[in-house]
């Protein structure tokens, strides 16, 4: 099973580097959200809680551009019924689910870069806590855009329908690594963040398993 | 492989009706009916890519039920409406769907065999963008063949195909006619007739 799900990760990879479906989306989305918060700041000194919510506000709606790529391609170019055909609903969920995880780490790397290059106040004080906020919570973002992106993509308005259902059900990771961002850039004890790093990391969990037992009907029709 | 009471519905329109049919190893069955009368619908059915409305297929081995696990790389299946990742070269598609089937297949001379046998095997590397129609639907015949399923499910089966192309498909049913599970769903006499049982539906 394992081997599998590498096969579909693996493949999926090989395919973005060659057609660049979610990654062209992601750079532009990147740079043009960055820009727009920079022109809405004019120079203004921003606190950690301002600067924390507006990175992770360029980090969702990037995502919300790229990440549905994963099954919204298969969809578009016809080959999900190749997939459905090869490999049981588990895998393609796990391979796929890979996938949108290494895709959101970049693209929190990539915020990371870009804040740090054009914000002089985005200092962050404790690497450890800011770390593990941006790998959970990159996460609990691939795994609710993942089973949202698989049951959007068998829709007509895929584009509109993508953030306004991820929305409602990222509101609780995404307040949460705000508030772990906060702790970081402040550089609050580590213990204080905990909570924060528990919420997510039960967030995952909750959304995959649910994930695993949806995605099978989702898939199959 | 049974196939009890099977019934589709799509919205409120019915597409299939209580279709029943059995079928064992060297059983042919051809799938006939008009246009829109749901011969694709039953074969992805068969192939487990589609729920049925009511009804069920079960595959059974040695008496025992299979799980769909189990049916999946038992089964080959050809359609038009089949797409292949064609942004990869021939050899590269094989070996990702090899790999995630984890069949193998890659490390076989059935693929140089098979290649040969629908003519690809001197454009093997070139990327299938490039192909035409009818060498994209050769190439779905490798890739449902090269993991030796006992189960083939062909819908349209020459769709698109050239004289030479036809031939390889024909030496593929008939030795499929014998030792396997062979269901050709079909408009077109002569290919209905490469089958020892006919179903028709819709009517």
């Amino acid at each position: 099973m394992i081997k599998q799900i590498m096969a579909v990760f693996s493949k999926d990879v090989r395919s973005e580097l060659r057609t660049r479906y979610a990654l062209n989306a992601l750079l532009m989305f990147v740079v043009t959200t960055v820009a727009i918060i920079l022109f809405a700041l004019r120079g203004e000194h921003a606190g950690p809680t301002v600067l924390a919510g507006m990175f992770w506000v360029a980090v969702f709606f990037t995502a919300m551009s790229g990440l549905s790529r994963s099954f919204v391609s298969e969809e578009e170019r016809g080959t999900t019924m190749t997939l459905q055909l090869i490999a049981s609903p588990t895998t393609v969920y796990f391979g796929k689910l890979l996938f949108n995880v290494m895709l959101t780490i970049l693209l929190v790397a990539g915020v990371t870069i870009v804040y740090l290059a054009v914000f002089p106040a985005f200092e962050i004080n404790d690497m450890s806590i800011f770390l593990l906020t941006v790998f959970l919570g990159s996460l609990g973002l691939a795994s609710a855009a993942t089973i949202i992106a698989a049951i959007i993509a068998k829709a007509g308005s895929r584009g509109t329908l993508y953030p306004v259902l991820s929305f409602p059900i990222l509101i609780v990771p995404l307040m949460t690594v705000m508030n772990a961002t906060v702790k970081s850039l402040e550089g609050t004890p580590f213990s204080d963040a905990m909570v924060d790093f528990v919420v997510l990391i039960s967030y995952v969990m909750v959304m995959t398993a649910g994930s695993v037992l949806l995605f099978d009907y989702v898939w199959k029709d | 492989m049974h196939a009890e009471g099977v019934s589709k519905k799509f919205n409120r329109r019915n597409v299939l009706r209580d279709i029943s049919f059995a079928l064992a190893p060297g059983d042919s069955l051809a799938v006939t009916g008009k246009n829109g009368s749901g011969k694709s619908t039953l074969v992805k059915i068969l192939a487990g890519v589609l729920s049925p409305t009511s009804g069920r297929v079960v595959y059974e081995a040695s008496g025992s039920r299979l799980s769909s696990d189990e049916i999946r790389p038992l089964i080959g299946f050809v359609s038009p409406y089949l797409q292949l990742y064609d942004e990869f070269t021939a050899v590269e598609i094989l070996d990702i769907i090899a790999r995630i089937r984890s069949s193998g297949a890659h490390e076989s001379a059935r693929r140089r065999m098979l290649m040969e046998q629908f003519n690809l095997w001197d454009r093997k590397d070139d990327i299938v963008r490039t192909y035409s129609s009818g060498m994209k639907q050769r190439l779905k015949y490798v890739v449902a063949l090269e993991h030796s399923p006992s189960i083939l499910l062909l819908d349209e089966p020459t769709s698109n195909l050239d004289e030479d192309g036809i031939n390889a498909v024909r030496k593929v049913v008939s030795e499929y006619g014998k030792s396997g599970v062979l269901v050709v769903a079909t408009n077109d006499a002569v290919e209905a007739a490469w089958c020892s049982r006919q179903l028709k539906v819709g009517s």
